[in-house]
């Protein structure tokens, strides 16, 4: 190359900024680029502070772009840098460490902050914003520390704040100026039903409060409001809002308005200087969320690379709140007046909400609660101001029952510009992942995630991404659409299944040998789930395969985070002796168990076992496996029952040591647990697991498909039996129907809505021959287990290949 | 051969199950030691190259590729390169086997984690 290449210098090293570099990237942009941030970290995702300080991630699972990006693309990075002044003469940037960066074009992206309310005592130590890595990490710290906070603004900030220190332990009260919470984005109804999901979660509100000074010493010890109340607090996190971080251009002599002010092409008022993100102000609009960003990112890049593009025009901001198990989107208008047709569907039952305003027919705003599901057609149907249909109605108001699932036709993303944004928090383009399908042949979501990164991070997007996939397909969407177990193969469980029992096929290499799997020995999906079913189908003859097993199945025991182990002995029903605990201690004195944790299910954990000390804790344990790692019958929980409980009207620890007994070893498609109740004070929590039995005065009651899990869901009410025998029986056949018709990782309460409750009624209890087949099947599986700890302690090879550490 | 490698016998080959990982400890590296369904041995440093760590060795093998343990990250097995979407490098180590003896070479490099 003769032609010296353009510098570009890019100020400030946040999501909006080097999203434009990428895009310039992408289309081949030849820039010497330069990128300079205040901040000491590389590129991160900010939106997703949330989950790290909730705990769901860590920072490093947040960093966009690692230091290695930056070397790759050959750019030259600055951080902990600050750019003090733009000169339009010299055309340099000047930093504060001294640096002076000359450059061709330059992009101002130094985003926002937070607005700290100007009042007495707001600098007091123990006073943050919820901005940056460095917020994040004083939120944490104070967690450890302190007790009580007060978070002063209802809005998405605060709300995701509070629930955060929430889950760290604090004891959190959301402070907000009016009587609704996100009042610029919800409805009153949207915002009550909000106020009260976060309430039921542990977060406590001061409404209608004015915060006029923080008092305290040197920290921070309360607030009080201009009606002379107080509210005491250790800790405050200032939410109010977000304040264009404009000093940069103000004081290099650019226009500014609230924001730095730029034309539909990013360009600020001095020569050859650009502005994206929050920092910037275009037609009157400064945006504090990531898809504006992205679109804004987008048209400037094209500019840069001297590709043809249409001006940016704004977007339409869409919000969703990032607190797991609280949905709530929003759209557009939410507020309606006169000049609105309002459709609303509230439901209090269920606790959702659905609104949807017109204006002359056209969809101008959309507000959700509880259900979120129609968000992202909804964000498009505002977007484009879509004339209401009977079709559309009919689709996104849905037919008033959990129906659904059919695929949605008519929301074609036909319409949807190349250049939009479906994935915010990855910056993935409509046209990326149109892409990807046309070049690759893709035809699943996980092959697009996988090649663009699209549904990777909150999965928010899952929808449109399929939409596209359906609309680039177009007919032979239907046939790819029966999505494989894994992106090895096209066939679906039932036709593995049904090929395995019709060709007779009996091993994980021959299944995907004669089914054509294009990796020729699967991936960690598809091998433990072969396995399985080649298990499930010839429970005698099947020879486990512990290559294609989890490691926690392979070891027989849960392995953590650092490498070391979990071993967990059986309890039947949870009812253990003075001798076994006895033992339990000397053994985890003598090999120096970390902790001894009583789990969820009334067992012993003996947390952190070294490797290659595990089968030396089995043998001297000399216990049954708990199995606290299978994907099979965990525990069966238990109350004190008859034998002791004054309430108790059934044995209810004799009847779960004996199904647990019965049970125990068996592979199903999940984990799976069970209650025993004497009575129906419910004490072991019948509800929340895959069969709870409830105990009374006449028998037994049986409830399936609860779990309290990642999807909590309540148990359905089964059926009633009398005699312990019918109990037993019925239970039998639950579990084989359950073991004959799940898919790997199904747990039962997926199962029972996908197969429906009535279904598996009518086989199980609508026919007496086939409930007693079932059980008979599973009575034959049942036979054929042993216990792992003992089998493994018998064969000294593999203990010696799996266990056992050489050094030479 | 550069100064200052070091050549480890590590076991016989039966030692190592198919497609089941090996913790080998060579002078002060930490290996996980691999036989593939064709019979190939591949030695990779003990340690995932995910930003958290943890150990590789339990992972499942499918053809060259490993898929680790904690975090379902696929690694090609002959050059330790992270699979896309993921990013990242593990440390790899030539291999011969003579005569049903395994042998690692590790660089003189290649010390402590």
């Amino acid at each position: 190359m003769t032609a010296e290449k353009q510098r570009l210098v890019l100020i400030g090293n946040g999501m909006a900024g080097v999203g434009t570099i990428e895009q310039i990237l992408k289309l081949g942009g030849a820039y010497d680029i330069t990128i300079i941030g205040s901040e000491p970290h590389p590129n991160y995702n900010r939106i997703m502070l949330s989950y790290v300080l909730e705990g769901s991630k860590t920072i490093e699972d947040i960093i966009l772009n690692d230091r290695q990006w930056y070397e790759d693309n050959q750019i030259t990075l600055h951080t902990g840098t600050t750019v003090v002044k733009i000169d339009e003469q010299t055309k340099q940037v000047m930093t504060d460490t001294g640096l002076v960066v000359p450059f061709d074009k330059a992009i101002i992206a130094t985003g926002s902050n937070s607005f700290i309310l100007p009042i007495p005592g707001s600098t007091k130590e123990g006073v943050v914003g919820f901005r940056d890595i460095a917020d994040c990490d004083a939120m944490l710290a104070a967690a450890k520390q302190y007790r009580t906070a007060a978070v002063i603004g209802g809005g998405l900030l605060g709300l995701e704040a509070a629930k955060g220190l929430v889950n760290l332990g604090m004891d959190v009260t959301v402070v907000h100026l009016l009587e609704d919470l996100m009042e610029r984005q919800l409805d009153h109804t949207a915002s009550s039903m909000l106020q009260a999901e976060l309430t039921r979660q542990g977060v406590k509100f001061a409404m209608g409060k004015q915060t006029v000074e923080l008092t305290g010493d040197e920290r921070v010890s309360g607030l009080r409001f201009s009606d002379g109340s107080e509210l005491p607090a250790e800790f405050v996190v200032m939410a109010v809002g977000i304040k264009p971080n404009v000093q940069l251009a103000t004081d290099s002599g650019i226009t500014v308005n609230r924001g730095i002010v730029v034309d539909d092409y990013l360009q600020t008022s001095m020569a050859d200087v650009y502005s994206v993100g929050e920092c910037t102000e275009h037609r009157g609009i400064c945006y504090g969320l990531v898809a504006p960003l992205f679109e804004q990112g987008m048209v400037l890049a094209k500019h840069l690379s001297g590709v043809q593009t249409a001006g940016y025009e704004g977007s339409v901001v869409a919000t969703k709140l990032k607190i797991s198990g609280v949905d709530v989107f929003s759209a557009g208008e939410f507020t309606e007046s006169a000049e609105h047709t309002v459709i609303a569907a509230k439901d209090e039952w269920k606790r959702t909400y659905k609104k949807i305003l017109l204006k002359d027919n056209k969809i101008v705003g959309a507000v959700l609660f509880g259900d979120v599901t129609e968000s992202a057609s909804l964000q498009k149907l505002v977007k484009n101001s879509t004339e209401m249909t009977d079709g559309i109605y009919a689709e996104v108001m849905g037919t008033g029952c959990c129906g659904g699932g059919e695929a949605k036709k008519g929301l074609s993303v036909e319409a949807m510009a190349d250049e939009e944004i479906v994935c915010g928090c990855n910056g993935v383009t409509k046209k990326a992942i149109v892409d990807a399908v046309t070049e690759n042949g893709f035809t699943t979501v996980d092959e697009i995630k996988a090649c663009t990164g699209a549904t990777r991070s909150c999965g928010g997007c899952k929808p449109v991404v399929e939409q596209i996939l359906q609309f680039v397909l177009g007919d032979s969407f239907q046939q790819s659409a029966k999505q494989g177990i894994c992106t090895c193969t096209s066939l679906s469980r039932d036709e593995i299944v049904a090929e395995i029992t019709a060709k007779g096929l009996r091993t994980t290499k021959e299944v995907m040998h004669v089914l054509d799997w294009k990796q020729p020995e699967g991936c960690s999906k598809c091998r433990p789930a072969v396995n399985y079913y080649l298990g499930m189908i010839y429970p005698d003859t099947h020879e486990d395969e512990k290559e294609s097993r989890f490691v926690n199945e392979r070891m027989s025991a849960n392995i953590q985070k650092d490498g070391t182990y979990t071993v967990i002995p059986r309890m039947y029903g949870g009812v253990t002796t003075p001798e076994d605990l006895k033992r339990i201690a000397d053994v985890s004195l003598k090999y120096d168990v970390k902790v001894v944790k009583v789990t969820g299910g009334q067992r012993l954990d003996l947390i952190g076992v070294k490797k290659e000390d595990v089968p030396k804790v089995w043998e001297e344990l000399d216990m049954p496996s708990g199995y606290g790692y299978a994907k099979s019958l965990r525990t069966v929980k238990t109350c004190v029952g008859s034998q002791f409980c004054r309430f108790g009207t059934q044995d209810s620890m004799g009847m779960g040591a004996m199904l647990e007994r019965k049970y125990e070893r068996l592979d199903m498609p999940a984990k799976f647990k069970m209650a025993v109740n004497g009575c129906p004070r419910n004490c072991a929590e019948s509800c929340t697991k895959d069969i709870g039995i409830v105990g009374n005065d006449g028998g037994w009651e049986v409830f399936i498909g609860g779990n309290g899990g990642i999807k909590p869901r309540i148990a359905d009410a089964f059926c009633k039996v009398k005699t312990d025998e019918e109990l037993v029986e019925v239970c039998s056949a639950v579990i084989q129907y359950y073991r004959e018709t799940g898919n790997y990782l199904e747990r039962t309460s997926e199962w029972v809505e996908r197969m429906g409750l009535e279904q598996i009624k009518t086989v199980i209890l609508g026919s007496d021959d086939n409930r007693k087949e079932l059980a008979a099947r599973i009575d034959f599986a049942l036979a054929q287990v042993s216990d792992p700890w003992k089998r493994m302690l018998n064969d000294q090879g593999t203990r010696t290949a799996l266990f056992e550490q050489t050094q030479v | 051969m550069e100064l200052g490698n070091r050549e480890y016998t590590v076991g016989a080959v039966e030692d190592f199950l198919l497609q089941i990982g090996r913790v080998v400890t060579a002078g002060e590296v930490e290996l996980a030691i691999f036989r593939t369904s064709d019979g190939e041995v591949y030695a990779i440093r003990n340690q995932s190259p995910h930003p958290k760590g943890g150990p590789l060795a339990e992972g499942i093998v499918s053809g060259y590729y490993l898929y680790d343990p904690l975090y379902d990250w696929k690694i090609d097995l002959r050059t330790g390169e992270v699979q896309a979407p993921d990013r990242g490098q593990a440390e790899v180590y030539p291999v011969t086997v003579e005569s049903g003896v395994v042998k690692v070479t590790l660089p003189a490099a290649a010390t402590l984690n």
